[in-house]
């Protein structure tokens, strides 16, 4: 059991480490140096809340801590006094209204999400300063040892100060890409918490952070639709989490799902979500793969021709092969195997190393009552799917076949 | 902060003529003080590489690296951050045939 003390260190971290980091990393400007603060101010917090009783605001008091911590450190390498005094400069937070502590977190989480940083450290980055995940967790995450991870880590935050990569939410010219690529990481992460191999507890943390990442970039961009409708896509999507998995892990096809095991409260919030961004005007590919995620969600009155319909919408925005393999499986629930076919296999050149191509393909075989070639379809999924889960499905199938 | 530029491609001339590009895009990035110098280089069969090992010089004909990538020419940046150099950069008329790549001057503090 945990004492209150210890409760409110670890709510701490999980509301505050993000918005700590921000600030802090906004005033010493070197991302090692602030990462190290943060991370001392959090441990300094448990005997001295001990011992002084938890702060009325602990965010505030976090934050003054690393920066005191930072200033000690800068004083003793010896770095010039402007720069010092810039940081001491910093308000002290009991006498002060909470404005005087603005969040940062859009400019970090811009900044992680810059498109000089690789993707794979884009996603890391974001998950580590915003979340506050330990690089051993986030290594626990994709699959990767922990000193590959930290390293990934410091090499991005390195790349940020030398290349001159800027603190800040990018100007208005250059918004809209840069909110696409913020956007990207977010889903990127989501999805890793859906449907990587690691297992289901890690994933399901990695795809919490990220709808609570969602949830804050909303509430910093509220009159953006995309950001909105990402969210939507998250929720709706999250759930069917309990119902993908049966009770000894094997995978669930959606038709197949227990639907009194998806959450209503999510499917509800989702949808108003959706609705809010729509109205809005301006749609992308997240509002339509929500709106899509959402016609799933109706269940067994799932309008396959209204699936279909935004595909095509989505393909006018996003003209990808595997949105069409998408769009191909929902013209399979509306006119039949054999329309769906000839769509898929016009895919094989831009798919034929994905799983999924070979595994719907299989499929659409299998309804056409064409057994042998089903099978070596079926048996090439098997060889290209990723996680054990998949591949026991896809094994199973293939047993069905005989 | 300082940036250098490197102007990359693969050693052969595109097809459209873009001498004419390029002088506007110098012209332009001297008049907002950003390009403080910079030139375009010989072809690599001009290049000659010395290497100086126990002592002694090594001296080659040819680009320290052989790759299909050769640096054609040089410009040095004086920018805000990385997102005004990159928007530099990209309006060089050759980002649209080879690319362009921005490495950040080692700035030595105190020196």
């Amino acid at each position: 059991m945990r004492d209150a003390v210890e409760e409110a260190v670890a709510a701490a971290f999980r509301d505050e480490w993000g918005q700590v980091f921000a600030t802090v990393v906004g005033l010493v400007d070197d991302w090692e140096l602030a990462e190290d603060c943060v991370a001392d101010a959090f441990a300094a917090a448990l005997p001295a809340w001990r011992r002084d009783g938890v702060p009325r605001r602990p965010g505030a008091w976090l934050t003054v801590a690393a920066r005191n911590r930072a200033r000690d450190r800068l004083r003793r390498a010896g770095v010039e006094q402007r720069k010092l005094a810039e940081v001491a400069s910093m308000p002290d937070p009991e006498p002060l209204p909470p404005t005087e502590f603005p969040d940062h977190r859009l400019e970090l989480i811009f900044t992680c999400c810059h498109p000089a940083l690789r993707p794979e450290a884009r996603v890391a980055l974001t998950l580590r300063t915003l979340t506050g995940m330990t690089t051993a967790e986030i290594a626990r995450a994709f699959l990767v040892s922990e000193p590959t991870m930290a390293q990934r880590l410091v090499r991005a935050q390195r790349k940020i100060r030398n290349a001159g990569i800027p603190y800040r939410v990018p100007p208005a010219h250059l918004l809209p890409e840069r909110t696409a690529g913020v956007l990207a990481v977010l889903y990127l992460l989501y999805r890793e918490g859906y449907a990587s191999s690691t297992d289901e507890l890690v994933r399901a943390e990695v795809s919490g952070e990220a709808i609570r990442l969602a949830r804050a970039l909303v509430a910093l961009m509220p009159d953006e639709p995309e950001a909105v409708g990402l969210l939507a896509l998250m929720l709706l999507q999250e759930a069917r989490r309990a119902a993908r998995l049966d009770a000894g892990g094997e995978l669930v096809l959606l038709a197949d799902q227990d639907r009194a095991l998806w959450d209503d409260s999510l499917i509800a919030e989702g949808t108003t979500l959706l609705e809010r961004a729509l109205r809005r005007g301006r749609v992308g590919p997240y509002q339509l793969q929500a709106a899509i995620a959402a016609e799933h969600d109706r269940g067994p009155d799932t309008d396959w021709r209204e699936i279909v319909r935004l595909y095509d919408e989505l393909l006018r925005v996003l003209p990808s092969p595997v949105v069409r393999l998408h769009r191909a499986v929902a013209v399979a629930a509306v006119d039949g195997p054999a329309v769906a076919l000839p769509l898929v296999e016009e895919l094989a050149a831009a798919l034929d190393r994905h799983h999924l191509w070979h595994a719907t393909r299989a499929d659409l075989l299998r309804r056409l009552d064409r057994g042998a070639e089903a099978r070596s379809a079926y048996a090439a999924a098997l060889d290209l799917a990723p996680s054990a889960a998949e591949r026991r499905f896809l094994g199973r199938r293939l047993a069905c076949l005989g | 902060m300082r940036y250098v530029m490197f102007v990359c491609g693969d050693g052969t001339e595109p097809e459209v003529d873009l001498q004419a590009a390029t002088e506007a895009w110098v012209a332009e990035m001297d008049g907002r003080g950003i390009r403080k110098t910079g030139d375009r280089l010989r072809p690599v069969a001009d290049a000659t590489t010395v290497r100086v090992r126990g002592g002694e010089p090594l001296v080659t004909d040819g680009p320290f690296a052989e790759g299909t990538e050769v640096i054609g020419g040089f410009d040095l940046l004086e920018c805000a951050d990385l997102d005004e150099a990159l928007e530099v950069a990209g309006k060089h008329p050759w980002a649209a045939y080879g690319g362009v790549e921005l490495r950040p001057v080692w700035e030595w503090l105190g020196a």
